[in-house]
């Protein structure tokens, strides 16, 4: 499709002439956008004057760019919704490129608007100028370059169509400031016709009764879920809930997949993979059918490709063929949307009378039962020092009614929020998976406090991810966004440490952060409110604080500094061979094949 | 892709699917055990538009995708289409990837695998210059003769062929005129159409 989509209706040469900017601001209020992040510069300032005039559309201005982007992935991962950023041109845009990244890794659709040097410019290494569109091309799904007035609106519905629909993925136009000036007429979004991108949404029925037919002959069989439920919306969860109910399989999810099937449901086993429980891995290992729903088998996730599930017979739900088959060869792959998918294998389950062999079933619940017994995340909390896992607990337990929306930065404290914190439905966790940004989750909660301004929102930090966004608390302060940001604070980039302890003879090179701030101090120095729990006995005490302040907070929790997290599949390893705990890996060494993986 | 034993060459043939975009266009057993890199000859049509090319290359690149030839034209100037003919080479399993990848940007209208989908015609063209005199001179004509190739410009000291034929035909001619005083080649790089009644 891309600049190829044709008006089907008659060219409106005698419509109302507008400029760029204004077909911009008509544009994004005909796709139902009401928020965007952004940063002003030269290149977009006629863009701003038409933001300044309007009322329907608000802008949140960020400290840096790539916490615009982030916001937009906050915003859109806890809405469903697309999106939409602004930001200028070089500087601008190449600050936007860590974002743009992260959504292309974990499918959050976004529309980015870069502003360009004027197109006479362009080429010439003028002020600000950046190949935006060269830059971005691997890390967006697609980009446009908008080199006349009389392709905006076409360009600003596609890319919309292009954000949202099949796998999901930001979408840079990059926007030349004399087209932001130029007159030109409007093209409603009813008028334009895509005509290359129309991914398939239905899921080919051939291959789903053959899936459902396999699923109903399996002794072991197991269902791994993964983001793409969450992509698909709501509905998607209440059927992927209705057929592991229906079914009485196992459920396991990936991190990004995290509130589709609600955790303490007994047929949860939790997350799987490198920092996956036991049972969910082992019965991973040992399942006769998989079926993968909106999961891409990521090496975090598989463990050794070729020890893994290694008795199984797969089947994978997915809404992009590129998914298929990408790293683990599956027996029924199905092209289309989840929920599509779901709707048509719950029917045909209900139609079909299907059951799994009661026996069978039962054995394997009891396999899985006797893993589930190994208990792999429980852990002590002795003494004043605070275990990460339980402050990660209390914050959980204390929070359980609130129905809260977590985001995390990236390292240790990103794994036990995952293991620790219970979601109970989809949207409420936003997180970096793929790209594994460090800064991410404080620009995240903004974006979700943004869409859901009266909800609890608490970005779990570590202390040296944090620092890396720190500057947006300045934005909070200034839209009053009561975000909570819960530093699990062990001095040390902790997941660094962990690897270099485990896997490279104990040599700490450069992941302790000397001179940290003062936290409560920093918060302070923002106009935000600043707690520091320091004791196990304290704790409780100071998160109802936390939660009892209607400003942002930032929440020192200072914990046990060399504490690491289990279980854990070395890079490189198998399923069946995880270290479960500090005593756990004397008899595993990480082979050289493991060592050179991330 | 992590490494795999070298498998002998099992890929059946005959029993696939003709849609590229396919998933399932192999069974999941010849995914599996096919480690072996195979070669072939993909049709892809695309928008026109600016950086489109690049989109293409950049995929390929990007991912690691062996390109053994690439040619682009626009074929349908009314509806501004191109076609990219691309030969590329990889395990089955890299191959399903490469086309899926290719289907999944947003300018690309179809996605072939002519290789794969039946009979097709392949063909490159080739200018050849030769300098030299005597002996030489004769024997790059006899053989330019043999080969069909034309001669499009001459002089005492050089000659200029023109050669269109399958990529082995024109590896195997410039190789029998390099001692004959090749002085330059200019290769399109290869072209290729499905045989019968149907397009693309
Ligand atoms: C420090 C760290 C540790 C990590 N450890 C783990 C770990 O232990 N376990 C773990 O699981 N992950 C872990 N991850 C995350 C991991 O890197 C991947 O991001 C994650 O596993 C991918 O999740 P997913 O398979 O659900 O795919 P996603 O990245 O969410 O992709 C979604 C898939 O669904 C498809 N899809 C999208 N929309 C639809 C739709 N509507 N219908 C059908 N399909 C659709 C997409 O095409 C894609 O294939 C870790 C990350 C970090 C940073
Ligand atoms: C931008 C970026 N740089 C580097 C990394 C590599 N990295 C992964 S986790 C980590 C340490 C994070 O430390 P902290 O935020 O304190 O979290 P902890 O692991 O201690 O909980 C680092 C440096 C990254 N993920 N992102
Ligand atoms: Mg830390």
């Amino acid at each position: 499709m891309s600049t190829q989509t044709m008006p089907t209706g008659e060219t409106t040469t005698s419509a109302e002439q507008l400029t760029g900017s204004e077909i911009v601001i008509k544009a994004l209020i005909e796709q139902e956008v009401d928020t965007i992040f952004g940063y002003p510069g030269g290149a977009v300032l006629p863009l701003y004057d038409a933001l300044f005039k309007q009322n329907s559309l608000r802008h949140y201005l960020v400290r840096h760019e790539q916490a615009a982007v982030h916001a937009a992935e906050g915003y859109a991962r806890s809405t469903g919704r697309v999106g939409v950023v602004l930001v200028t041109s070089g500087p601008g845009a190449t600050n936007a490129v860590t974002g743009l990244t992260d959504a292309l890794m974990d499918s959050i659709p976004l529309v980015c608007f870069t502003g360009q040097v004027p197109t006479h410019l362009i080429g010439n290494d003028a002020f600000q100028e950046a190949d935006t569109t060269g830059i971005t091309r691997p890390c967006t799904k697609h980009n446009y370059l908008v080199k006349s007035v009389a392709d905006l609106p076409r360009i600003i519905h596609e890319a919309f169509h292009v954000a949202r629909s099949g796998r999901p993925g930001p979408v840079v136009i990059d926007l030349p400031k004399d087209v932001q000036q130029a007159l030109g007429a409007y093209l409603p979004k009813d008028q334009v016709k895509h005509r290359s991108y129309n991914p398939q949404v239905k899921g080919e029925k051939g291959a789903i009764e053959r899936a459902v037919e396999l699923f109903a002959g399996a002794k072991r069989p197991i269902i791994y879920s993964g983001g793409g439920v969450i992509n698909s919306g709501d509905r998607a969860s209440v059927l992927l809930t209705e057929f592991a109910r229906l079914t009485g399989a196992p459920i396991t999810n990936t991190l990004m997949g995290l509130g589709a099937y609600p955790a303490g449901d007994p047929q949860f086993l939790g997350m799987l993979g490198m920092h996956g429980t036991y049972e969910a891995n082992l019965a991973m290992h040992g399942c006769d059918v998989m079926l993968a729903v909106g999961a891409r088998f990521d090496d975090r996730v598989t463990g050794k490709l070729s020890e893994f599930a290694p008795y199984s017979k797969k089947i994978q739900v997915d809404i992009d063929p590129s998914s298929i088959n990408k790293n683990v060869v599956v027996d029924v792959p199905i092209v289309g949307d989840v929920a599509h998918v779901l709707e048509e294998m719950v029917r045909l389950w209900k139609q079909r009378q299907h059951k799994l062999d009661p026996n069978a079933l039962k054995t394997w619940w009891s396999q899985i039962d006797s893993w589930r017994q190994r208990k792999c995340l429980h852990f002590e909390q002795t003494g004043d020092v605070m275990k990460p896992q339980y402050a990660i607990n209390r914050l959980y337990e204390m929070t359980a009614d609130r129905d809260a929306f977590i985001t995390t930065e990236v390292g240790q404290h990103q794994m036990w929020a995952a293991q620790y914190y219970q979601f109970q439905k989809p949207n409420r966790w936003m997180t970096s998976g793929g790209l594994g940004t460090m800064g991410y989750g404080l620009p995240a909660a903004m974006g979700v406090q943004v869409a859901h301004p009266d909800a609890l929102v608490i970005d779990i930090a570590g202390e040296a991810s944090i620092l890396m966004n720190m500057q947006e608390m300045s934005t909070l302060i200034q839209y009053r966004l009561p975000v909570k940001i819960f530093i699990v604070n062990n001095q040390w980039m902790g997941m660094v440490r962990q690897w270099q302890q485990l896997l490279h003879g104990e040599r700490y090179a450069e992941s302790y952060t000397d001179s940290l701030p003062d936290f409560v101090k920093l918060a302070e120095a923002y106009g935000a409110v600043g707690i520091r729990a320091t004791k196990a006995a304290e704790l409780d005490d100071k998160i109802r604080e936390m939660l009892e302040t209607p400003k942002p907070v930032i929440f020192d929790c200072c914990v046990d500094e060399v504490e690491n997290c289990f279980p854990m599949i070395p890079s490189g390893s198998a399923h069946n061979q995880m270290l479960l705990g500090p005593d756990d890996h004397a008899d595993h060494k990480t082979s050289e094949d493991g060592m050179v993986l991330v | 892709m992590a490494q795999k034993p070298m498998a002998q060459n099992t890929t059946a043939q005959g029993s696939r699917s003709p849609s590229a975009q396919n998933a399932t266009a192999q069974s999941p057993e010849e995914l599996r055990v096919s480690t072996h890199t195979e070669k072939r000859t993909i049709a892809v049509l695309v928008d026109n538009e600016p950086g489109v090319l690049a989109r293409v290359i950049g995929l390929f690149s990007g991912r690691g995708y062996n390109i053994e030839s690439l040619t682009v034209t626009e074929v349908d100037p009314e509806n501004a289409l191109s076609r990219i003919t691309v030969v590329t080479s990889g395990t089955p399993m890299i191959l399903e990837q490469i086309k899926a990848q290719l289907g999944r940007l947003v300018p690309v209208h179809k996605v072939s695998d002519l290789t794969m989908a039946g009979p097709y015609v392949e063909r490159e063209l080739a200018l050849v210059k030769v300098n030299g005199a005597g002996e030489k001179r004769v024997e790059a004509l006899r053989i330019a003769d043999i080969f069909k190739a034309r001669v499009v410009d001459a002089s005492h000291e050089h000659f200029v062929f023109e050669m269109t034929g399958k990529t082995d035909k024109l590896d195997a001619f410039v190789e029998l005129m390099s001692p004959l005083g090749l002085i330059d080649v200019s290769r399109t790089g290869v072209v290729a159409i499905q045989r019968g009644p149907e397009g693309l």
